[in-house]
C-alpha cells in the first residue's frame, strides 16, 4: 500500500486532534496497520492553531512527522493559509465550505464540504463536527472500516453521546458520496 | 483484536511500564511535556494499591519519592527540564544515601522554561553532571514504544541492583507520540526486587556494609531496624564521618559500583552496521529520523548504518569504538549542541571523523536535514 500521510489542522477546541487519534487508532488496532499520531500545539488549550500528524502504512514507520501530506484537512482559514502549499501533488485537500473561503492554488483534489452547516442543520451540536469529518475521511481513504470507528467511538466516549456521534459519522460519509456524484 | 495491543502516548507507556515494574508510589508536579505520566499514574496507582501524591513542587516531589523508597517501595517521579533542575539537590542525596528510585525527564527545549511544548535533547549532560560532587549515574533512553516499556523496566532493575537513582531521559516527541504497543505479559520481562537484609530484629544492622558482590541489602525504614541516613559522608552505620579512609572508600564505592558494571547496563540497537561505511549514532526521537534515512538509503545500496544508544550513562564507549572502527565517518544525530558527540569523540580511535547533525529550534530533526549534512561531509554539496 501507499504510505498515507495526513495533516489535520484547525483551531484548538474543534476536535481535529481527536479525529486524528481516532483514525490512527482504528487503523492500528482494528486493521492491523501501523500508525503514528502526533500533535503540535502552543501553550493555549483553546483557540490558537491546532495541528496533528498521522501516518498510516503497512510497513514500520520511523520519522513520525508529516512534512508533505497526501491528505490535508483544514478547518480554519488560517490553517488553510499556513499549510495549503505543503500538500503532495494530486493529494486531497479537505476543507469546510463555511470556514475556509479562499480558493486553493495547488495541484490537489479539493474536497470542499459543508461539514459545519450540515452538522448544525441535521444534528444541531457543533461538538460532533470532528466526527462528521472523520466519516468523510473513512469514506475517502478506505483505510479503516466504518465499523472499526464505531467500535472505537463506543469504547472512547460517554454513552450519552453515542447516538449523535454515529449520526455525525454517517453524515460525513454521506456528504462525500453526494460530493462524488 | 487483543486488549493487550494499545494505541497510546509514550508517556502512558512509561507509566504502564512503571506499574509493571512494581512501582507503588509516585510523587510529582505536573509539567509539559511529562504531565501525562503523572495523569496516568493518578488513575492507575490507586487501582493496584499504590499511592499518588501531587506535591507543591519538584524539590518536594523527589524528596517524597526518596523517602517512600526507603520504606521499601519502588518509587518514581516525572518532570521536564525546569523541574529536573530543581531536583538536582535531591538527586545527589539519593546518590549519596544509595536510595533506589527512577526520575523521568521528558526533555523539552531549554534552558529555563524554554520551549514547553517542543522537543529538545539538551539535558543529557545535566543528567550526568547536574548533581554536585563526583558521582557516577545511570541514564537510559528510548525511541519507540516497545523500548520505552523495556527501558522503563530496566531503569527500575538498575536502580534496585545498584541502589542508586536512575534517570530515564525521554523527549517531547516520544512522550507525546501515539503508536501501537503490545503490553508484555507479567513475567515476560524479568524484574529485580528489593534486596532486603536477612539480619533479624534485635540484631545490629549495618545499612552501608556491602556484601561481597558489592550490593547493599536494605531494611525498610520504620520497620524493625533503627539506622541513620545522611547526605554527609558516612560509615557503615550511616553516621557522619570525616575520616579520610572512610570518605575515600565511600566515593570509590559510589563510582565503582556503576563504572565497573557498565557493560551489564549497556543497551543499544544496531541497524545495518556490519558493512557500514557511514555510521549514525543517535538516541531518542532523533534516532527515528536517522533510522528512516538509513532504511531509505539502504534500498539504494548505500552502506549506511545506525547505532542507537539506549544507555547513555555510563557511556557505552566500547560499543561505540567497536562499531565505528571500520567506517569512513561517524555522524552523531542529536537535538542539542553536541553533548553525546563529545563523548563519541572521546571513545573512537579517530575523533576527527566524528561529526554532529543537530537541530535546536524545537522541531524534530528530519531525514532530509541529516541527508544534507551527510552530503556536505562527503563533499557533494547540499
Amino acid at each position: 500500500m501507499e504510505k498515507c500521510r495526513f495533516l489535520f489542522s484547525g483551531s484548538g477546541g474543534q476536535g481535529v486532534i481527536t479525529s486524528a487519534i481516532l483514525l490512527a487508532e482504528a487503523a492500528a488496532r482494528y486493521e492491523g496497520l501501523n500508525a503514528v499520531q502526533s500533535q503540535s500545539y502552543g501553550a493555549a488549550a483553546r483557540g490558537g492553531a491546532a495541528r496533528s500528524d498521522v501516518i498510516i502504512w503497512d510497513q514500520p514507520i520511523y520519522f513520525p512527522k508529516v512534512l508533505q501530506p497526501n491528505i490535508l484537512i483544514c478547518l480554519t482559514q488560517e490553517a488553510f493559509d499556513t499549510y495549503q502549499t505543503t500538500i503532495r501533488p494530486g493529494g486531497y485537500l479537505v476543507t469546510d465550505a463555511d470556514l475556509v473561503k479562499k480558493p486553493a492554488f495547488v495541484d490537489a483534489q479539493r474536497v470542499e464540504l459543508p461539514f459545519h452547516q450540515s452538522v448544525m442543520e441535521q444534528i444541531g451540536k457543533p461538538v460532533v463536527l470532528n466526527i462528521c469529518l472523520l466519516g468523510t475521511l473513512v469514506e475517502l481513504t478506505g483505510l479503516v472500516r466504518i465499523e472499526s470507528v464505531k467500535e472505537l467511538i463506543r469504547e472512547r466516549f460517554d454513552p450519552s453521546f453515542h447516538d449523535i456521534n454515529l449520526q455525525a459519522l454517517d453524515l460525513g460519509a454521506q456528504l462525500l458520496k453526494a460530493h462524488k456524484k | 483484536m487483543s486488549d493487550a495491543v494499545k494505541f497510546i502516548q509514550g508517556n502512558v507507556v512509561c507509566a504502564e511500564a512503571a506499574v509493571y515494574a512494581g512501582v507503588r508510589m509516585f510523587a510529582g508536579y505536573p509539567i509539559t511535556p511529562s504531565t501525562e505520566i503523572a495523569e496516568h499514574m493518578s488513575v492507575r496507582l490507586p487501582r493496584v494499591g499504590g499511592k499518588f501524591l501531587q506535591m507543591e513542587d519538584e524539590i518536594s516531589s523527589l524528596c517524597a519519592v526518596i523517602g517512600a523508597s526507603l520504606t521499601g517501595h519502588k518509587t518514581m517521579t516525572a518532570t521536564s527540564g525546569p523541574g529536573f533542575s530543581l531536583m538536582q539537590e535531591a538527586l545527589g542525596y539519593a546518590v549519596m544515601t544509595e536510595i533506589p528510585c527512577v526520575i523521568v525527564n521528558v526533555m523539552r527545549g531549554g534552558p529555563s522554561t524554554g520551549l514547553p511544548t517542543h522537543v529538545g535533547q539538551g539535558d543529557v549532560m545535566q543528567a550526568r553532571y547536574g548533581a554536585h560532587g563526583d558521582h557516577a549515574i545511570i541514564a537510559v533512553t528510548a525511541s519507540n514504544h516497545a523500548d520505552i516499556f523495556r527501558m522503563t523496566v530496566e531503569a527500575f532493575n538498575f536502580a534496585e541492583t545498584y541502589r542508586t537513582p536512575v534517570i530515564l531521559l525521554l523527549d517531547e516527541v516520544i512522550g507525546h507520540l501515539r503508536e501501537k504497543i503490545r503490553i508484555p505479559e507479567p513475567g515476560e520481562i524479568p524484574l529485580v526486587g528489593r534486596l532486603r537484609t536477612a539480619v533479624a530484629h534485635g540484631v545490629d544492622y549495618h545499612p552501608y556494609l556491602p556484601r561481597e558482590d558489592g550490593r547493599l541489602p536494605m531494611s525498610d525504614f520504620g520497620d524493625v531496624h533503627r539506622y541513620n541516613v545522611t547526605g554527609l559522608y558516612h560509615d557503615m552505620w550511616g553516621f557522619p564521618t570525616e575520616k579520610p579512609e572512610v570518605v575515600y572508600g565511600l566515593i570509590r564505592h559510589l563510582v565503582d559500583k556503576i563504572d565497573h558494571n557498565s557493560e551489564k547496563m549497556t543497551r543499544f540497537r544496531k541497524y545495518h552496521t556490519k558493512d557500514a561505511e557511514t555510521l549514525f549514532i543517535s538516541y531518542g526521537a532523533a534516532a527515528r529520523s536517522a533510522l528512516h534515512l538509513v532504511e531509505n538509503r539502504r534500498k539504494r545500496g548505500e552502506r549506511i548504518g545506525l547505532l542507537e544508544l539506549n544507555t547513555l550513562w555510563p557511556f557505552p564507549a566500547d560499543i561505540v569504538r567497536e562499531t565505528s572502527r571500520n567506517v569512513n565517518f561517524v555522524l552523531v544525530v542529536e537535538m542539542n549542541m553536541g553533548q553525546i558527540t563529545r563523548e563519541v569523540k572521546l571513545a573512537v580511535e579517530n575523533p576527527r571523523k566524528v561529526y554532529l547533525a543537530n537541530r535546536v529550534d524545537g522541531e524534530l530533526i528530519t531525514p532530509t536535514d541529516i541527508q544534507n549534512i551527510v552530503r556536505l561531509i562527503q563533499g557533494r554539496g547540499v
